[in-house]
């Protein structure tokens, strides 16, 4: 690594984050590298995707193309989506169903596992061509990467070193993905969000507790999310992992909720068809909210009755691709269905709540772009990374994030 | 067999494409209080993309069951929504009746909505078909459903506008 071009840390905190972060190409370049490729687990799909042996999907890690794939003893792999012979993408289609992973280019055939099993006219024609007598196929497969799948959720990492899946989530965060997840899974529906901004301007808004209720009208209004809730924050060992999290029939009178000090506080405000905010008690931990980043880029949601996964891609410095799978349960009735199809409407790029957290990003990239040397202030409940338990008007989950981000990249 | 159109009488070919195309105005023209009037009261309407709808599911990036749903989307669009200002202009062709049962003609359009932000930016937003049901109220031509089926999964940024 070139020292010279690093990124320099304005101090030895997480409370200042300096806006080039959000725009220059080559830390770009070393996030794959360091995060994407480091001491990370990926989120690359669900296993129910992948049901059947030979069934397969294409994603990505960081930006690095994969196949998520069920081979014929009924282990998830993960593999590289390249072509050991000239890097051609292997699989093309978003998904299907193969015995073998075909390059088409030069019909180099290789087993679900990822070993090269032969290669298209390598003995040559009559005599003449063909590959040399000591080329290797067995030296010769596709990348494949250490997978784990936990509650039905396959990650997958680059590293030899990170620890087991579960353990690197640590105790806290397998217990609200198994709340959440846990259940089994239906899949509701499956969208993307594309967005003009640095990967992780979303991946802080996220984190972010604080403007949930200020940001978002919604929210506030119909006191779906408010910083009066009972509520905490919840962060791995390390700091890199968060839950936020409220009770809403804990709300108590906050006078800072008030319309004319908050914009997104509204009198008067009422909807024609109210049951877009009805829902049931779904957990009995009384949860009705709680948002959950698994580092760096993974999310497990649970707004009221409203379930999804969503995980946000890096396209480039300056774009991002936010994928979302919403689910309900296997045990769901009709009517609960129909509830979680009616929430839908407050997530994803249409949702009168989410929409917001799709345009914010993009306006920080072009206020900052001209000005690589300044930094953003993270610091509103302190400045070190511990959990909350007293409530959400914090920051802290932000910095959570940016020291795994200092731990992964080295600065 | 092909699948084609239905040959109806012309005043009715000529009423359906003219809410078709009046739903249209109305959105581009931003009268977007209007929007709910072309639906009947027990409505749906939802937007949702071309794999999910064949694939049968039901979530899409937006789902009214109501016509007090789309009023609230408008009223959501008008007084709580974050975003920045901008207007879509619908391009549709080739609409043709796929079936018709007592009352309900399965009616199928396909359109492009181009965007067009506040300083200028334009884009293809959105591509696609609208899937539609329409039924006569009071020999006025309305919606009972319509499904905007978007030819990408991706949506750019937000989507808050109807289509």
């Amino acid at each position: 690594m070139n020292e010279t071009t690093q990124i320099k840390w304005p101090d030895d905190g997480v409370s200042r984050i300096p806006y080039q972060i959000y725009t220059d190409p080559k830390n770009y370049e070393r996030e794959q590298e360091s995060i994407f490729r480091g001491p990370i687990w990926s989120f690359v799909g669900m296993g129910q995707e992948i049901e059947n042996p030979g069934d397969y999907q294409t994603t990505y890690i960081g930006d690095t193309p994969v196949i998520v794939l069920r081979d014929l003893d009924g282990e998830v792999q993960v593999i590289v989506n390249r072509c050991a012979h000239r890097g051609n993408l292997v699989c093309i289609s978003k998904e299907g169903t193969t015995e073998e992973l075909t390059c088409v280019y030069h019909n180099w055939r290789y087993d679900l596992q990822g070993n090269l099993q032969s290669v298209a006219f390598g003995k040559g024609v009559g005599k003449t061509g063909g590959m040399p007598d000591d080329f290797d196929q067995s030296k010769h497969g596709l990348q494949r990467l250490r997978t784990e799948t936990y509650a039905g959720l396959i990650f997958a990492t680059f590293s030899d070193t990170v620890a087991p899946l579960g353990e690197w989530l640590g105790e806290e965060m397998r217990e609200n993905i198994d709340r959440v997840v846990g259940r089994g899974m239906v899949l509701l529906g499956t969208y993307s969000q594309y967005m003009p901004n640095n990967w992780k301007l979303y991946m802080e808004n996220v984190r972010d507790s604080y403007h949930a209720s200020i940001l978002h009208m919604f929210q506030a209004t119909f006191r779906i999310n408010r910083l009066s809730m009972k509520g905490g924050i919840k962060l791995s060992d390390n700091g890199w992992h968060h839950i936020s999290y409220s009770i809403a029939e804990t709300d108590r009178e906050e006078d800072q909720y008030d319309s004319k000090k908050l914009r997104a506080v509204k009198d008067g405000y009422s909807l024609a068809d109210p049951t877009l905010v009805k829902g049931w008690r779904e957990f009995d931990c009384g949860t009705t909210l709680a948002i959950q980043s698994v580092y760096p880029n993974f999310v497990v949601q649970q707004i009221t009755n409203s379930l999804a996964l969503r995980l946000c891609l890096p396209k480039g410095p300056e774009e991002c691709e936010l994928l979302w799978w919403v689910f309900g349960t296997p045990e769901d009735t009709d009517e609960q269905r129909d509830i979680r199809i009616k929430q839908s409407n407050m997530i994803g790029p249409g949702g009168v709540i989410s929409m917001e957290d799709g345009v914010v990003g993009g306006w920080i990239q072009r206020g900052t772009r001209r000005d690589q040397d300044k930094t953003t202030i993270v610091e509103m409940g302190g400045r070190d990374v511990a959990s909350s338990t007293e409530g959400r008007a914090t920051e802290v989950s932000i910095r959570g994030f940016w020291r795994g981000y200092r731990d992964c990249m080295g600065i | 067999m092909m699948e084609g159109s239905v040959n109806l009488s012309g005043d009715v070919r000529q009423q359906i494409d003219d809410l078709i195309a009046d739903y249209a105005h109305a959105i581009d023209d931003d009268r977007l209080e209007e929007w709910p009037n072309f639906f009947v009261e027990d409505c749906s309407y939802r937007i949702i993309n071309r794999e999910n709808h064949e694939k049968g599911r039901l979530v899409g990036v937006m789902d009214c069951s109501s016509r007090g749903m789309l009023q609230d989307r408008i009223l959501a669009l008008r007084e709580a929504n974050v975003y920045e200002p901008h207007c879509y202009r619908h391009m549709q062709s080739g609409t043709r009746i796929r079936l018709v049962e007592g009352d309900i003609h399965h009616v199928e359009t396909a359109f492009t909505v181009v965007r067009t932000m506040q300083e200028g930016d334009m884009s293809v937003f959105c591509a696609g078909k609208f899937v539609d049901e329409i039924t006569f109220e009071d020999g006025q031509p309305k919606f009972r459903q319509r499904v905007v089926v978007t030819d990408s999964n991706r949506i750019h940024t937000l989507i808050v506008i109807p289509i």
